[in-house]
């Protein structure tokens, strides 16, 4: 086809303006619209974007400066020089303890508050009566603005003693299975009261981005579910959990996220030692990786704050992996999104 | 398997509002019955209050009777769960479930009356059931792609497919061609005249050519003003509607002197 004067079709419409079809992957330039105000607002926006990149790079170029004394430094010198890190012969052989504890306690947290996070979401969202259920979406935000601090004393004076009783019962009739083997801690500072403290710190946020998901589920798939004959749960279950599955991964996310980089609650509750061990019940097994560097950095020497900048790399790294696997696990099912 | 549906003295409510009154109308078995009326006349509204569809709205309800072979769908003992189990109804758009694939849309209904059903049973069935809907030849080979990637026509007689998997008394249909285009609409009203031998089908229309092409009997739907409830104007054969009807607002109607 040219672009001069091309012949009418069969009906008498003449072909629209020969558009160069634009290369696949690249957005077509539009230059007419993009004056004044939409300039200003699209360079905002892409500036906005940009800034996201350059504060992780910093953040990831931070990290990876200050750890390279500790991280070069030979490591019969750095244990030597660093005197907490115990009978670790090497970074590796003391970050790997404290990796193994962060995960645990955070997955520990994320196993307690999704499922509940997940039913206060939905009885807010399809069950309650409109009125009882704004009432309670603001009771469960008001938890997101307690601060750590008052959720470790709380723990450890309040929660600690309350739930000796119910761990030594768990040690007792369940301690065959491996997380609730071994000797109860008589103080219940152990990382099974950490989880569920972190689990009462990360319930807010699961809570409140899975409800706005169920919020949007379509009115159309939920009445195609109901006039098939579905009762309210079995409607929520055809049609606003499949809907809402890649929402919840991402609430999950964010509330891992935050157990994972938790400092303070832990810091106070947490009686620390440094074990691969899955004894959630035990005083003196495990510590986060945060936790740990609140604990050390005010008596550390410039090493020893550059082996803890190392542990937080370590952590840096670990959130980055959780987030990009959970992107996997929402993209896996993409054609039956929806999004189509 | 068809069963006649007797309304008596029925007024919806949408809270306070009263939407439609006073409706008296029997539905025949294995027919096809057309409501057709201006927009906001209440037909759409008074279709969903036959398989309880309406009370999912907070607020909604109703008064009076709709029997279905002398039963009160409205009985005090009456699960609206069950009733939707015999009722089966399609939209106005088309809305598979996005993350199912097309076979398993067909067996959804099926799945939710909690039966197990064995793989052959159910290969069965979705063949049955998209055979019957005219989609069989057009998705046979790709019975586990998602239903969302279908075409609009397509998918409108994936909904029709899995409403009738479960074999319903009564097939309800909320303007099913609205959002389709001329060819889908001609696939969907075939299927219509074809589904008739077996169901008891209502359907609402604002597209009169489409009434009087396959339904049976007409219902012609009216309100005196906006606010005011909408009422069931008259019914009759469909022939008689479009040719001589007995009340004038009917025929200002379908000659298009107004709505």
């Amino acid at each position: 086809m040219t672009s001069t004067q091309s012949p009418p079709t069969q009906d008498g419409v003449r072909p629209t303006k020969d558009v160069e079809s634009p290369r696949p992957g690249r957005r077509p330039r539009t230059r007419v619209a993009d004056k004044g105000a939409s300039r200003l607002f699209r360079w905002t926006a892409t500036g906005a974007g940009a800034l996201i990149l350059v504060l992780l790079v910093a953040v990831a170029a931070f990290l990876v400066l200050r750890a390279l004394p500790a991280l070069t430094t030979p490591a019969a010198e750095l244990t030597e020089e660093v005197s907490w890190m115990g009978e670790a012969t090497s970074l590796l052989d003391f970050v790997g303890p404290l990796i193994f504890g962060t995960i645990l306690a955070a997955a520990l947290a994320l196993v307690i508050a999704t499922p509940i996070a997940l039913g206060i979401a939905l009885f807010t969202s399809h069950y309650a009566p409109r009125r009882l259920a704004s009432g309670l979406g603001y009771l469960v935000d008001l938890l997101a603005a307690i601060p750590s601090v008052v959720y470790g004393l709380w723990g450890g004076l309040v929660l600690a003693p309350m739930v000796k009783p119910i761990w030594a019962w768990l040690n007792e009739y369940l301690g065959f299975i491996p997380f609730f083997a071994g000797t109860v801690s008589p103080t219940a500072r152990v990382l099974m009261t950490v989880g569920l403290v972190l689990a009462v710190m990360i319930l807010p946020i699961i809570t409140a981005v899975s409800r706005e998901v169920f919020l949007q589920t379509p009115r159309l798939h939920e009445e195609a579910a109901l006039a098939l004959g579905a009762t309210r749960w079995e409607m929520i279950r055809v049609a606003v959990l499949p809907f809402a599955r890649s929402g919840i991964v991402s609430a999950a996310m964010l509330g891992l996220g935050r157990a994972l980089g938790e400092t303070m609650a832990v810091l106070m509750i947490l009686s620390p030692g440094f074990l691969y061990s899955f004894k959630l019940l035990e005083a003196g097994q495990q510590q986060t990786i945060a936790a740990n560097i609140a604990a050390q950095f005010p008596e550390a020497n410039p090493l020893g704050v550059s082996a803890l900048i190392a542990t937080g790399l370590a952590l840096f790294v670990i959130t980055l992996v959780v987030n990009m696997a959970a992107r996997a696990i929402v993209a896996r099912r993409k054609d039956f999104s929806g999004a189509n | 398997m068809a069963q006649r549906i007797d309304v008596k003295d029925l007024n919806i409510f949408y809270g306070e509002f009263k939407a439609v009154a006073d409706v008296e109308m029997s539905v025949e078995p294995r027919s096809v019955t057309a409501f057709i009326g201006p927009s906001g006349c209440g037909k759409s509204t008074f279709l969903r209050t036959l398989n309880r569809m309406h009370e999912v709205i907070p607020g909604a309800h109703v008064q009076g009777s709709v029997a279905m072979d002398g039963v009160d769908l409205y009985g005090s003992d009456i699960d609206p769960v069950a009733v939707r189990r015999q009722v089966g109804m399609v939209f106005q758009r088309p809305n598979p479930f996005p993350t199912m694939s097309i076979a398993e849309n067909v067996l959804a209904g099926i799945k939710l009356n909690n039966k197990r059903i064995s793989k052959s049973d159910a290969d069965d069935v979705v063949e049955q059931s998209l055979r019957h809907a005219n989609l069989w030849n057009e998705v046979k080979d790709r019975l586990n792609r998602p239903g969302s990637g279908l075409s609009g026509g397509q998918q409108q007689r994936l909904c029709i497919a899995r409403a009738i998997a479960v074999k319903p008394q009564v097939l309800l249909m909320d303007e099913p061609c609205s959002a389709l285009d001329p060819i889908s609409t001609l696939a969907i009203e075939d299927l219509i005249a074809e589904l008739k031998s077996d169901y008891t089908i209502v359907i609402v229309t604002h597209n009169m050519q489409q009434a009087a092409r396959v339904s049976d009997r007409t219902a012609f739907f009216n309100l005196a003003a906006t606010g005011e409830p909408g009422r069931l104007v008259e019914i009759d054969e469909t022939s008689t509607i479009f040719s001589s009807p007995r009340v004038q607002a009917t025929e200002d109607y379908i000659s298009g002197r107004f709505g």
